[in-house]
């Protein structure tokens, strides 16, 4: 059976190079890294050499980087971190419509404790709006939180020009979620101006289980763990060596390897984002065209739903995944789609491909080769496709019509009974 | 353990009775485009039995799965009969189904219920 993973912004396969690099830390270097005796100073010395090698993929000093477990726990200790550190400044944050549930729900938890929060809105293509940031700007605003690359439909912003307008019209702090972006494209702490910013090995070919922060010098931070000493004082625990040392290790490699890597695997979207819509009618490209992530293919699929998409493309090795409804646990079409305003009904169909370094021409012509089949199968068994051949219209859905029988429109849910 | 039970996975890939009925004696529809599942029912009965069932569902695998289900569960049974088969029967003949797709055994039997519904009041005209 074939095996063609295409959901690498969930997770990457690890670099073997990255794994050679974990191995000693498990078996013969298992010493605490805060003991001073030699077996701990071997550890000691494995978390410093990944931290230079994470601080120089960024453009940053080690002693910027606070390791973490994971890209959520970093987004939690920026938003909650900063925030409280600056609470006497103000009160006031504003996060992007489509940041990671890392990040919302960071900020919607900072609510409880008091805080206002402020969605910036996204156009149709994801870009954050520029004017619409600079408007929700306030003399208490303290930190503005915007993604470097959205994962999902692979919109990179421009995080200098948006870092330019809050610092010229606020003196709020600026952290980027920068997890896609980090060993994809060219991603420089002094130069975006950024004040925090996050990475995590998990999507950049090294391991679960190791994450950073970076925080600029001098701007204050409040553990939201607390304990020990490690990381500065500012991340208690500790520290998971081996996934760290996979972790320095990925982005040395990274630094390396971003141009090559780029290069091939953009060519490969750039086949199946040209060659898909030639193959098959009524789909439509979301996300941004240019400032696109190299990796992101993201089509809504008219007339059929996500996850059957999913699921009959993993019948043929095939995986992926979909921001439709039923795909999410929660029920709900992506909070990303939804900001973007794809129309409802035909986001459900979304499926989205995201390469890697080791995709390959041969996987992508067998995806091009499969997915049409797949669609037609289940547009087969659409109602909403054979009303559109009959009539050549849309099946009009939504409130008040008779297709909204028993549904609730805000998650179409019924209560099991 | 796989996210959908090895039947609900073989009524997905290999749904039974997909397609329309020309002059079909009831037609039932549930759904909407927006919430991603949608299902449209069609019944042939004769002498109180259902005698064929066609569907057409857009959805996700569950809902395409309850809708080859009860498809078959219907086939053959009394107009009575049909009407009292629960979703949760649907789930059960499935081999049960992930706690936030149960939803879709609902829609499953109300489309059905629907289209002979439909029947029934046109019987009463």
């Amino acid at each position: 059976m074939k095996r063609i993973y295409l959901d690498n912004q969930s997770n990457t396969k690890l670099d073997r190079r990255a794994f050679e690099a974990m191995l000693p830390y498990f078996e013969e270097c298992y010493g605490n890294p805060q003991s001073i005796y030699s077996l701990g100073a071997v550890s000691k010395d494995a978390l410093e050499e990944a931290r230079k090698d994470v601080a120089n993929l960024i453009g940053a000093h080690p002693e910027e980087i606070i390791f973490t477990s994971c890209a959520s726990e970093s987004n939690n200790l920026a938003v909650k971190g900063l925030a409280q550190a600056l609470k006497s400044k103000g009160r006031h944050i504003i996060a992007s419509a489509i940041e990671h549930f890392s990040v919302l729900n960071s900020a919607k938890r900072l609510e409880k404790e008091g805080f206002e929060v402020s969605y910036a809105p996204v156009d149709s293509k994801g870009n954050v709006d520029k004017d619409e940031l600079k408007k929700l700007l306030r003399k208490d605003t303290i930190l503005v939180s915007i993604q470097h690359a959205n994962p999902e439909v692979g919109t990179i912003q421009n995080i200098k020009e948006l870092v330019s307008i809050v610092k010229e019209n606020s003196a709020a702090l600026f952290h980027t979620d920068a997890v896609c972006a980090c060993g994809v494209i060219d991603v420089n702490v002094v130069d975006l101006g950024v004040d925090a910013l996050t990475l995590a090995a998990s999507v950049m070919y090294g391991p679960k289980g190791a994450a950073a922060l970076f925080v600029k010098k001098g701007v204050k931070i409040i553990p939201q763990t607390d304990g020990g000493v490690q990381e500065f004082s500012k991340r208690a625990g500790t520290e998971n060596v081996p996934a760290i040392a996979g972790f320095g290790q990925a982005c040395k490699i990274a630094a390396r390897e971003l141009e090559s890597n780029a290069a091939h695997i953009q060519k490969l979207r750039d086949k199946l984002i040209k060659e898909l819509p030639e193959k098959i009618e009524h789909i439509y490209l979301n996300g941004a065209v240019s400032n696109r992530l190299a990796g992101n293919v993201n089509f809504s699929v008219e007339f059929v739903e996500g996850e059957a998409l999913f699921l009959l493309l993993d019948a043929k090795g095939i995986m992926a995944a979909s921001g439709s409804a039923c795909a999410n646990k929660n029920l709900k079409l992506s909070h990303v789609l939804a900001a973007m305003n794809v129309d409802v009904a035909v986001g459900q169909g979304s499926i989205l491909f995201t390469l890697s370094k080791y995709n390959t021409q041969e996987e992508i012509d067998y995806v091009l080769n499969e997915f049409p089949a797949i669609v037609q199968k289940l547009r087969d068994m659409s109602p909403l496709y054979s009303h559109f051949l009959k009539t050549g219209e849309r099946k009009i859905a939504g409130p008040g019509t008779d297709y909204d029988h028993d549904h609730d429109n805000d998650h179409c849910q019924i209560e099991n009974s | 353990m796989a996210f959908y039970s090895e039947k609900v996975m073989d009524h997905f890939a290999n749904p039974r009775n997909v397609g329309e009925i020309e002059n079909a004696d009831g037609v039932g529809e549930v759904g909407n485009p927006v919430c991603g599942d949608m299902m449209t029912f069609y019944v042939k009965i004769k002498d109180d039995k259902v005698e064929d069932v066609k569907f057409k569902t857009f959805g996700c695998g569950a809902a395409i799965a309850v809708s080859s289900m009860v498809s078959e569960m219907a086939i053959g049974k009394t107009v009575d009969e049909v009407m009292n088969i629960t979703n949760a029967d649907v789930a059960k003949e499935l081999g049960g189904l992930p706690p936030n797709k149960m939803h879709c055994s609902n829609l499953g039997a109300d489309a059905l219920h629907r289209a002979v519904e439909n029947y029934k009041s046109k019987q009463g005209k």
